[in-house]
């Protein structure tokens, strides 16, 4: 049996800047297997030798699975030492780990997104999902906040997606010089101006967690059912398959169990400053 | 096709949603339609606040004015959302400049016929401040989650 520990070795095929303190590796596996297949949501634990391992959500396209997709932001010794790898230098890969979003139990309905900063990064393989299976969903729409316009992630690919006619995307950020003609405040004021359907909605939600409670408030006031919204959890993930227990959230791992959950399941311990 | 009265425009915008008749047609009395173009300035910081928006369609822009830092954007007010307040609490002055940056559709409401309305029709004064508070709380709401600056930082 393959050791749940042992990373893949990947080459780093081509680094993107992204924002100041974002980037984006692709990579392409170095062993004959090749990528391992991953849903839209999953997580891969990405180890820079010699300095250390951490969770980063896949963020690349699962429809192709050539090469694996991570957008990072720099913020502690491992994303920082990740920062600094250059194009043919290698990387180590475990995964993918992880729940998927619901991207098939959403089908037949309207699907609402809601991003926030560097949380579009693990809803974007869902988008590229959707898209690809556009005429089996109902409206699809993109709610996507972030601190200032400079902090955009994926700026092309949003004025792309904006321009498509099967798409409503809504962008805001939470301060901007008054040159600025797009939207500015919270990312859950975009929930109320949103055209979609609450009855018939999946709502898929990544961001700060405090972003995220007040997006659920949101997405309530506008009827969207409980079971039907679905949060990405982040929590502090070691070993990335339920056995180190690092990243317990009250009775679940959110590395096995999560990242992504059923709100009605984690609900309740978003207010508990314990867990 | 049918146009809507102002009356029935009122009533269908979100915030005076189940609004009783009696208090639409007491409000209605001291509104006007209004198209804005992008670029107009729909009030300024200091000037007396007197009227407030019924925003239809379109984007408004808050803006305040800092010596060093120049022109910040602060909100941005849209489809179905309220422009002002400063017309309901002493001393009615605008706090921000008001600018449209996408073309609005309007309905402007005489701010000050209203509050003497309300000065004489409690139960009618008694269902805006109820809203406007709503409104206000919301916005402070926002405010204080924008100040914890969430994505600057791991949260």
């Amino acid at each position: 049996m393959r050791d749940p520990m042992l990373p893949d070795r990947y080459a780093i095929d081509r680094v993107t800047r992204d924002t100041h303190d974002t980037f984006t590796f692709e990579l392409t596996p170095l062993e004959e297997k090749g990528v391992r297949p991953f849903l839209p949501g999953q997580f891969n634990m990405l180890y820079v030798f010699g300095v250390g391992e951490v969770p980063i959500s896949i963020s690349g396209d699962p429809g192709a699975p050539q090469r694996l997709v991570h957008t990072t932001r720099a913020v502690g010794t491992v994303t920082k030492a990740m920062e600094r790898l250059k194009r043919g230098e290698v990387i180590g890969v475990r995964g993918p780990y992880g729940q998927p979003w619901p991207v098939e139990a959403a089908v037949g309905g309207d699907v609402v997104i809601v991003a926030g900063g560097i949380g579009l990064a693990p809803l974007r393989p869902a988008i590229r999902y959707l898209l690809a299976r556009r005429e089996e969903y109902g409206r699809i729409v993109l709610l996507y906040g972030t601190r200032s316009p400079v902090d955009i992630l994926y700026r092309r690919e949003l004025e792309h997606w904006r321009a498509r006619l099967d798409l409503d995307v809504f962008v805001t950020v939470d301060r901007a010089a008054d040159d600025w003609r797009g939207s500015v405040g919270l990312v859950t004021t975009l929930v109320g101006r949103a055209p979609f359907e609450p009855g018939r909605t999946t709502a898929m939600v990544c961001g700060p967690e405090v972003m995220m409670r007040y997006t659920v408030a949101e997405l309530g006031r506008r009827g969207v059912p409980e079971d039907r919204i679905f949060l990405s959890m982040e929590r502090n993930m070691k070993c990335a398959v339920g056995f180190c227990g690092h990243c317990q959230f009250g009775p679940a791992f959110i590395c096995r169990d999560g990242a992504v959950f059923a709100y009605p399941k984690i609900g309740r311990l978003l207010t508990i400053r314990e867990v | 096709m049918s146009t809507l009265t102002l009356e029935q425009m009122i009533a269908s915008h979100p915030f005076f949603g189940g609004l009783d008749e009696s208090m639409l047609r007491s409000i209605a009395a001291g509104a006007r339609q209004v198209e804005l173009p992008a670029g107009e300035t729909i009030f300024h910081q200091g000037e007396s606040a007197d009227r407030f928006y019924l925003v239809r369609t379109g984007r408004i822009a808050l803006n305040i004015h800092t010596p060093r830092r120049g022109g910040h954007t602060i909100q941005t007010i849209e489809d179905g959302e309220i422009l002002g307040w400063s017309w309901l609490f002493p001393p009615y002055r605008w706090r921000f400049d008001a600018r449209v940056v996408e073309p609005v559709t309007a309905i402007e409401i005489d701010g000050r016929r209203l509050r003497e309305q309300c000065d004489l029709d409690h139960d009618l004064g008694y269902e805006l401040f109820r809203r406007f508070a709503a409104l206000i709380g919301r916005r402070l709401e926002s405010t204080r989650i924008q100040l914890m600056d969430l994505y600057g930082v791991s949260h």
